[in-house]
């Protein structure tokens, strides 16, 4: 790959993707306070000692937005590589497969899409508890339908492209089909893909914790940071914006990223020469 | 100013591409054009895809179709510049002195209007006449270019309408408001041989009932000699030659287009039939969807290194005939015999010698193969798959392929997207032929193609049938490729087999009607010709 | 029968109603799949047996699920929507005002963001590719990107704190005048706009943009057609139906952003009602405002579905 050839712009949101990733695996080597440790006055301002000032129990913010940064983020991935592969290989199969099982599953798909995810979440979030795996399970299944929908219309353009029937007319396995003729033509779309459902996950994530049913407390990601500082912001002390700050920052850049990649994948069916 | 409608002067156009990933950059799609119209006449534009012809006939509307820019020169029509006036005088000029008629009428409609409502619009809208006088001249207009219903086909939608009946009506919407110049761009090339004639004779008619001159835009030389007083050769955006039909077509003086003419000139002398046909196709009949029959009752034969060509319009099943042959789509009744011995119906019971024997090429040569795939993969794959071969064997048979098909070993890391639209057909031709097969059915393999490219890759099938002793299944539309390399022909209309035999038997009279309306239809390079099917053809309707 | 396209979109409302039967079962379905006992998990760990007992029989979870579910169902479309469990108020009764509240706002933020949308939208494709274009697809990718609650607080931050234009907390109440009311909502309306504007606009272009590259639009133009006439009677009859589609389907998505919105704003709507029982595992309210907002969203599907049927000549002009 040529490095020059990276416009600005993706440039930029690869290296704030690396940042946000460097930070969430490295939290305890870099933060300079404990996660849920109170070391100083409630909404303290930005000082020396406390970079991005205290939240509203007098934690560091600093430090709080590095632990936050690695839950944010393992959730999100989480839910997305679940949502990925159930909803992938369901989408495949009923792709190159057909009949009743593509039937059934894609009216399934059909009415779980019929009632917005939000809500569908909140209604399942009203009886399970808020702990992390049932978070990420819930985020996976709902995300996994729209996955589900793109890699079955991309499996279906693909399937019925005459390179897959010359494949067939040859005496391919499917085996070979999927995987050689359909998967390395499905991959760039797919890939963009992630990045767009993995930036919907945090967006996600963080509503559900800033409505008090995600993470739960003392830990907390973005979201919930959010919910912990809000109070303060009709006293115009703005810590309740910094997690909302970085939320969008991430998914700023990993939409650059997953963009570039979109125009990569549509520059190959262009032609190279 | 001379007494000449249209005058293009040292045309140039240039457009801006954007290739995605690189900087966008300009690029000239004509150079230096130049060309004279007087009223009342008819020139042709002529050129392969990618000569500028198009653009040169919107350029007389001073318009420029996605992008496309005119740089230079002067274009004079009724002796002022079109290219210095402003947008009001464009709309002046455009629906009313100049109009057009596109290749696809059924997308050049507006599907949410009548189609009366969409005729009369420029009538009206330059106020040439009132609407009452603008529609009794629509329905002139229908009836003169033979439309069913002239009456009431206007209150229809575009939908409800054929496309060789919409072509024609786009040609009445060109008419309608008196222009002086009409340019028509390739407005037969969608349509099937026997809708063609009936459109082209219209629009000639047309053409000669009102005076108007015109600018015909196509690629078939044969179609633009029917209507055109004089011609203009053009390639890669140039010139190549201008001259009077019959100076074009007789005398043709630049190499180019000489070639142009003797297109479609491939001769191949008839093998006669075998004892042992190679594939016997017995008594087939089949249906999408259980209901309709798509293929009835259809039995053929195809001998060992000969070509069977099977000929139909679009809805006779010739594709479908593939279709079974490769066992995508089992027959209902009937069955194949292959080399001696029955196919299986359907493809998954096949063996993988039988499938090996069995090779497919087909029309659209960039969908056919795999782009992550480079042209080595491609062609290895089958000489992996059917015998084997692995590395340095491998790599040394697909150069050995690479050389038959006239490329080369230095195309052999190429992806299909790097290939021009004749070379890949050739990749997929090796491709097959790496199999070893015994037939290989061909789905409307030149049709995609220009004509002289279209020429390459037949006079290579050919070759190739030398050599290698493989039979083909020629499946076309085009009855002057079936000329050239058939042995015997299928003619198919509807699903049924309408007359089958050797290609003298087929090509010899008397001939049933259909046969006899398809190839009377098939346009021959040489002046007068419409004129005298036509002629032919009143005899006959006034004989029954 | 008649018109193919009464049957057309008869089909349409009619499976539109079989959707939102087979959504409210999967609501129902989506509170019973918690492992071991609704009563317990509502009452806590501490409660007494007694206590999760007298529970049980006043959700009826002695009957098998599928006759509470009709049971359920039954009052639904009676109009009985249960009573809450954590104040045994009817369910009705405390939804309908916070409903009107909330159709209020979100009927507000519809009036401003979809003309917008669609003449910024009609913006970016006079303007392809040159930079009114590029800013508006650059603003709208940015602004997908960004929560709800980051808008929120920043407006009330900014706005509402330092410059003390609007109110931070938008309360509604009987005796307020239009006016007032309008000044309480104005800024979760700017909120729920720029929540559904870039996606609106986005769509809103692409469907503009497709409709003026095809070839009847080029025909329209060699005809000396002014661009006005153009877009008029050539380009809006065809881009009516997905304009209205894209409208429709971020109308759908505004319902949901409603809820995140009245949190930030502390509105009293369905959205925080929803939530606010949501915490309380109050599963009768649950149930019922979700059923409301699913229908919400299923109808606007509809509709969207219809418009474009109804749109669409072919249909409406059968062979």
């Amino acid at each position: 790959m040529n490095f020059k050839r990276i416009p600005l712009s993706a440039l930029v949101g690869i290296i704030a993707t690396g940042g946000f990733l460097f930070v969430a695996v490295f939290a305890p080597a870099l933060a300079p306070y404990g996660m849920a440790e109170i070391v100083g006055d409630v909404w303290e301002p930005a000082s020396d000692e406390f970079l991005l000032g205290t939240d509203n129990v007098g934690r560091d913010l600093l430090t709080r937005m590095m632990y936050g940064a690695r839950i944010t983020i393992f959730i999100a991935g989480a839910a997305t590589i679940f949502s990925f592969v159930m909803g992938s290989v369901l989408g495949f199969t009923a792709a190159v497969t057909g009949g009743w099982f593509d039937m059934v599953l894609s009216r399934f798909v059909d009415l779980l899409m019929s009632i917005p995810t939000l809500i569908f979440a909140l209604v399942v979030l009203s009886v399970l508890p808020g702990n992390l795996v049932t978070l990420i399970v819930v985020m996976g299944v709902l995300d996994s339908t729209r996955v589900y929908r793109l890699s079955r219309a991309v499996a279906v353009d693909i399937n019925v492209m005459d390179y897959v029937e010359a494949a067939r007319l040859r005496g391919e396995g499917t085996r070979w089909i999927v995987f050689r003729e359909i998967l390395p033509n499905a991959l760039s779309p797919l890939v963009a893909e992630f990045g767009l459902r993995f930036i919907f996950a945090v967006l996600f994530l963080s509503s559900l914790s800033f409505l008090g049913l995600g993470i739960q407390p003392p830990e907390a990601d973005w979201g919930g940071m959010v919910k912990e500082n809000k109070e303060g912001i009709i006293f115009g002390i703005p810590a309740a914006l910094i997690p909302a700050f970085a939320i969008a920052v991430l998914a700023i850049s990993v939409n650059l990223v997953a963009d570039w990649i979109l125009n990569r994948t549509s520059d190959l069916k262009g032609g190279r020469g | 100013m001379s007494d000449n409608l249209l005058e293009i002067k040292n045309l140039k156009i240039g457009a801006t591409v954007y290739p995605p990933g690189e900087k966008p950059h300009d690029i000239t799609i004509v150079h230096d054009v130049s060309l004279d119209l007087k009223k009342g006449q008819v020139m042709g534009l002529i050129g392969e895809s990618g000569a500028g012809k198009s653009t040169i006939g919107l350029s007389s509307m001073s318009y420029g179709r996605g992008g496309v820019e005119i740089t230079g020169g002067e274009v004079f029509v009724n002796g002022r510049d079109i290219l210095k006036i402003q947008a009001h005088g464009l709309r002046e000029l455009r629906g009313r002195e100049v109009t057009y008629v596109s290749q696809s009428a059924a997308a050049s409609f507006n599907p949410a209007m009548r189609l009366m409502d969409q005729v009369i619009e420029t009538t009206l809208l330059h106020g040439l006449s009132t609407k009452t006088q603008a529609e009794e001249r629509a329905i002139e207009l229908f009836r003169s270019l033979g439309l069913p219903d002239p009456e009431n086909i206007g209150n229809r939608y575009p939908h409800q309408v054929s496309g060789g009946q919409l072509q024609r009506v786009m040609t009445a919407m060109a008419l309608c408001p008196k222009p002086d110049l009409i340019v028509f761009d390739e407005p037969t090339t969608a349509l099937d041989v026997t809708t063609q004639i009936d459109v082209l004779a219209a629009i000639k008619k047309a053409i000669r009932d009102t005076g108007v001159a015109a600018l015909y835009i196509t690629h078939d030389l044969a179609v633009v000699a029917q209507v055109s007083d004089e011609i203009l050769v053009l390639r890669h955006g140039n010139m190549v030659e201008h001259g009077t039909v019959q100076q074009i077509i007789e005398e043709p003086k630049e190499e180019y287009t000489q070639e142009l003419v003797k297109a479609h000139s491939i001769t191949h002398e008839e093998k006669k039939p075998t004892d042992n046909p190679i594939l016997r196709v017995e008594n087939i009949t089949a249906s999408y969807a259980g209901t309709i029959k798509v293929l009835k009752d259809v039995s053929v034969d195809i001998h060992a290194g000969q070509t069977l060509a099977v000929v139909g319009e679009s809805g006779s099943g010739k594709s479908t005939l593939a279709r079974v042959i490769t066992g995508l789509l089992p027959p209902s009744e009937g069955r194949i015999v292959f080399d001696g011995k029955e196919l299986t119906p359907a493809l998954p019971n096949r063996s993988l010698d039988d499938l090996r024997e069995l090779q497919m090429i087909y029309q659209m040569a960039d969908v056919a193969m795999n782009p992550r795939q480079t042209v080595g993969q491609i062609i290895g794959r089958p000489l992996e798959l059917y015998f084997g071969m692995k590395g340095a064997e491998k790599r040394k048979r697909v150069i050995e392929l690479l050389d038959e098909i006239e490329m080369g070993e230095k195309f052999i890391d190429r992806y299909p997207a790097e290939l021009s639209g004749g070379q890949k057909q050739r990749v997929c031709i090796a491709r097959s032929l790496a199999a070893k097969p015994k037939l290989i059915i061909c789905d409307e393999v030149t049709s995609a193609l220009d004509p002289l490219v279209a020429d390459g890759i037949l006079k290579l099938l050919l070759d190739l049938q030398k050599i290698e002793n493989v039979a083909y299944l020629f499946i076309t539309h085009d009855l002057a490729t079936v000329k050239s390399i058939s042995d015997s022909i299928a003619v198919m209309y509807l699903g049924e087999l309408v007359r089958y035999g050797t290609k003298s038997e087929v090509l010899s009279p008397p001939f049933d009607d259909y046969t006899d309306l398809l190839l009377s239809s098939v346009p021959e390079m040489k002046l007068g010709w419409l004129e005298e099917v036509l002629a032919d053809r009143k005899m006959e309707s006034a004989g029954n | 029968m008649g018109h193919p396209i009464l049957n057309l979109v008869a089909q349409r409302i009619a499976l539109g109603l079989l959707l939102l039967f087979l959504a409210s079962g999967l609501i129902f379905i989506g509170t019973q799949i918690l492992p071991g006992d609704v009563a317990q998990s509502i009452l806590g760990q501490s409660a007494t047996p007694e206590a999760v007992a007298n529970l049980r029989k006043e959700l009826g979870l002695n009957d098998p699920a599928y006759v509470r579910y009709f049971k359920w169902l039954a009052g639904v479309l009676q109009g009985d929507l249960g009573t809450a469990l954590s104040n045994g108020k009817s369910i009705a009764e405390g939804i309908s005002s916070r409903l009107q509240n909330t159709l209020f706002l979100a009927s507000w933020a519809a009036a401003l963001s979809v003309p917008l949308a669609v003449v910024l939208g009609l913006l970016a494709v006079q303007y392809r590719n040159r930079w009114p274009d590029k800013l508006i697809s650059g603003v709208s990718l940015a602004s997908i990107s960004l929560p709800e609650f980051f808008i929120g607080y920043l407006l009330i931050y900014f706005v509402s704190v330092q410059l003390g234009w609007f109110p931070s907390v938008a309360i509604l109440n009987e005796t307020m005048t239009l006016g007032e009311k309008l000044n309480a909502i104005a800024l979760p309306v700017v909120v729920l706009t720029m929540v559904v504007l870039a996606h609106m606009m986005r769509m809103t272009r692409a469907a503009i943009l497709n409709v003026m590259q095809s070839a009847y639009i080029e025909t329209a133009e060699l005809k000396g057609l002014n661009p006005f006439t153009v877009i008029r009677k050539h380009a809006f009859p065809n881009a009516i139906a997905p304009i209205v589609n894209v409208v429709m389907i971020n109308l759908a998505y505004l319902v949901v952003g409603v809820v995140i919105v009245e949190v930030i704003f502390v509105y009293p709507g369905m959205g925080q009602y929803l939530v606010d029982h949501v915490s309380k595992r109050d599963v009768p309210v649950v149930q019922a405002c979700a059923l409301i907002f699913a229908s919400v969203y299923i109808s606007l599907n509809i509709i969207a579905d219809i418009v474009s049927i109804v749109a669409n000549p072919r249909l409406r002009h059968p062979k």
